[in-house]
């Protein structure tokens, strides 16, 4: 029962959330100027504000939100560990290296299409050195391994992103650092359905191994006693969940936060079976992500804040109280 | 269901050490079998080995007369339940969702639980004595609570045979006792058992074959009065000892005595 209402309250505050982004913004529209629009009859700067910024911006975040988040708890799930994010694998740092590349060599300006592909190619890159290095090793995926080769191949990414950085001109490490930070400004169809591409198809996937991830959580050595296939299952789940997150890195730079506290505070409410943990991850990933940008462009007017800054403000307080009341007795 | 080995070894990764080196073994159908031996001696190996999940460099593995790399996981799981020695729990998980863990095998990726399927969870937590724990976090459970949750999950995989490691470890008299009766029972009502143990006074008792292993190798297999034999025992544990018929159970039991030469 309580799961079920919580399934339906966070779709309405996915809904809602879309809603609210699509209104407010630096020219408010009124509900009906918004359903004028979507018919077609509607006033033509309201019509293009609407469909070609706002609409793709709100359903970006979305698909952001909800694929960080539900990677999140796949990765927590994998690794057995509640403070695994998606980026914790090294790919932010492989996808923001590929970012500052383009960025630094003045091959690209924040808004060219070049610059996703780039932060996609590293990212890439850097899931597939991470799974080289853990799968060497052995012939099996050890855990402890991948989660150290992701943190070395990250520090790596790390140190060309400082060199790239100190070699560049201020105007393209103001740039670097701003897409580091993350935003979802760069909204379009396109890259809506770029995102949708990667992140629909790969979240089935991985809801369709909601069980057998749940036996990984209670050990390896086990999982593979109650009839999972385990290597099977961690290198679908590693290789899915991390595409994902390219995908949303790609298109929308470096949002912290949202992969690591959106599923751990739903673990805190609905414990930690993955069959629910990861749909309502989606949906309390895409709603939160998706009010934090509304946030992010109103609290400033003109200007945007970073979203990392609005997740990290709205996220910490919140988890704090959900902490604080599982806790309590 | 019964289990054959024959001329079983395995080496983990590159290491020189065998750590089953040529391992042949028959457990029956519906017998109680213990397996005993000293640390480090291949027991958990062996079982890892009965079960297909570790990779064999030679012999063979059957499972009710098939070869264990025949099975897939899922088939396997279906037919024997087993319990590992060790398990980290990564999360919280409610005993009922962790016993329900056992219809594993059963489902598919989309299909639900049944009422069947319910009914098995509740006929286990019954057969372990843990009904009333269902809705307790597993992390909480005392030591002899979390054993016998661990087994009711096993048995919630409705198996034709249980493969245990160790259950009694680190268990009072009574949980003890209350293990090895339950498994004793499911014995007797036709399950075939394996049992790895450190406990060789109650494997004595309750088993109907025993074999002991040592450095990967079989060092004696049998009914227990073959096996209960004073220089087997001394070489195998390096220990002075003395079997005697103990004159409660009728069972050969044994007493370590002092050591005169090591500390």
């Amino acid at each position: 029962m309580k799961r079920r209402f919580l399934s339906l309250l966070l779709a309405v505050a996915v809904l809602l959330a879309v809603f609210l982004s699509v209104r407010l913004g630096h020219v408010s529209l009124g509900t009906g100027d918004v359903f004028r629009a979507l018919k077609g009859n509607g006033n033509p700067t309201h019509t293009r504000i609407l469909l070609e910024i706002r609409l793709p911006r709100a359903l970006l975040g979305v698909l952001v939100g909800g694929g960080l988040a539900l990677s999140g708890s796949v990765f927590q799930a994998l690794l057995r560990n509640p403070l695994a994010e998606p980026y914790i694998l090294g790919i932010s740092g492989g996808s923001a290296a590929g970012a500052v590349l383009v960025l630094s060599l003045g091959l690209v300006t924040v808004s060219s299409v070049l610059l996703p592909a780039a932060a996609f190619a590293g990212a890439l890159l850097a899931i597939v050195l991470v799974f080289r290095v853990a799968a060497s090793a052995d012939r099996s995926l050890d855990v402890r391994v991948l989660l150290l080769a992701g943190v070395v191949v990250g520090s790596f990414f790390t140190a060309v992103i400082a060199l790239l950085l100190s070699i560049s001109e201020a105007q393209a490490v103001r740039s670097a650092v701003l897409w580091m930070m993350g935003s979802l400004a760069g909204a379009s169809w396109t890259r809506v359905l770029l995102v949708a591409g990667y992140t629909l198809p790969s979240g089935l996937v991985l809801m369709g191994m909601a069980r057998s991830l749940n036996l990984l959580s209670i050990g390896e050595e086990t999982a593979g006693y109650l009839g999972t296939d385990v290597e099977r299952v961690k290198r679908t789940a590693y290789g899915v969940a991390s595409l994902i997150t390219a995908a949303g890195v790609a298109v929308a730079g470096i949002i912290g936060f949202v992969g690591l506290i959106v599923p751990h505070a739903l673990r805190l409410i609905v414990g930690s079976d993955q069959r629910l943990l990861l749909p309502l991850s989606f949906l309390a990933g895409a709603a939160f992500l998706t009010s934090a940008d509304l946030v992010a462009r109103l609290i400033l007017d003109p200007s945007e804040v970073p979203i990392g800054v609005i997740t990290a403000f709205l996220g910490v307080p919140l988890f704090l109280v959900l902490l604080r009341r599982s806790l309590s007795p | 269901m019964n289990f054959q080995t024959s001329e079983l070894v395995v080496r983990y990764g590159r290491a020189r050490a065998k750590a089953l080196a040529g391992v042949s073994m028959e457990v029956p159908e519906g017998a109680l079998y213990a397996v005993l031996g000293p640390n480090g001696s291949g027991k958990s190996t062996l079982m890892r080995a009965l079960l297909g999940l570790i990779p064999l460099e030679a012999g063979t593995v059957r499972v009710g007369g098939r070869e264990t790399r025949d099975w897939t996981r899922r088939e396997l799981a279906r037919v024997v339940g087993a319990v590992p020695q060790a398990e980290h729990l990564a999360f919280p998980i409610s005993v009922r969702d962790f016993v329900g863990m056992g219809r594993y095998p059963h489902l598919g990726p989309l299909r639900r639980e049944g009422e069947g399927d319910r009914e098995a969870v509740r006929a286990a937590l019954a057969r372990c004595d843990v009904t009333d724990l269902v809705a307790r976090d597993v992390t909480t459970l005392s030591g002899g609570e979390l054993q016998r949750v661990r087994i009711a999950r096993a048995l919630a995989q409705e198996p034709s045979a249980l493969v245990l490691d160790e259950p009694t470890a680190s268990l009072d008299v009574r949980h003890e006792m209350s293990i090895f009766q339950l498994l004793r029972a499911s014995a007797d009502g036709g399950m075939t058992v394996l049992l790895i143990t450190h406990h060789i006074n109650l494997a004595a008792r309750f088993a109907d074959r025993l074999l002991l292993l040592n450095e990967g190798r079989v060092e004696a297999e049998g009914a227990v009065r073959d096996v209960f034999r004073e220089e087997i025992l001394e070489s195998v544990y390096r220990w002075p000892l003395a079997v005697r018929t103990d004159v409660v159970s009728g069972t050969p039991q044994i007493t370590p005595l002092s050591s005169v030469s090591e500390p």
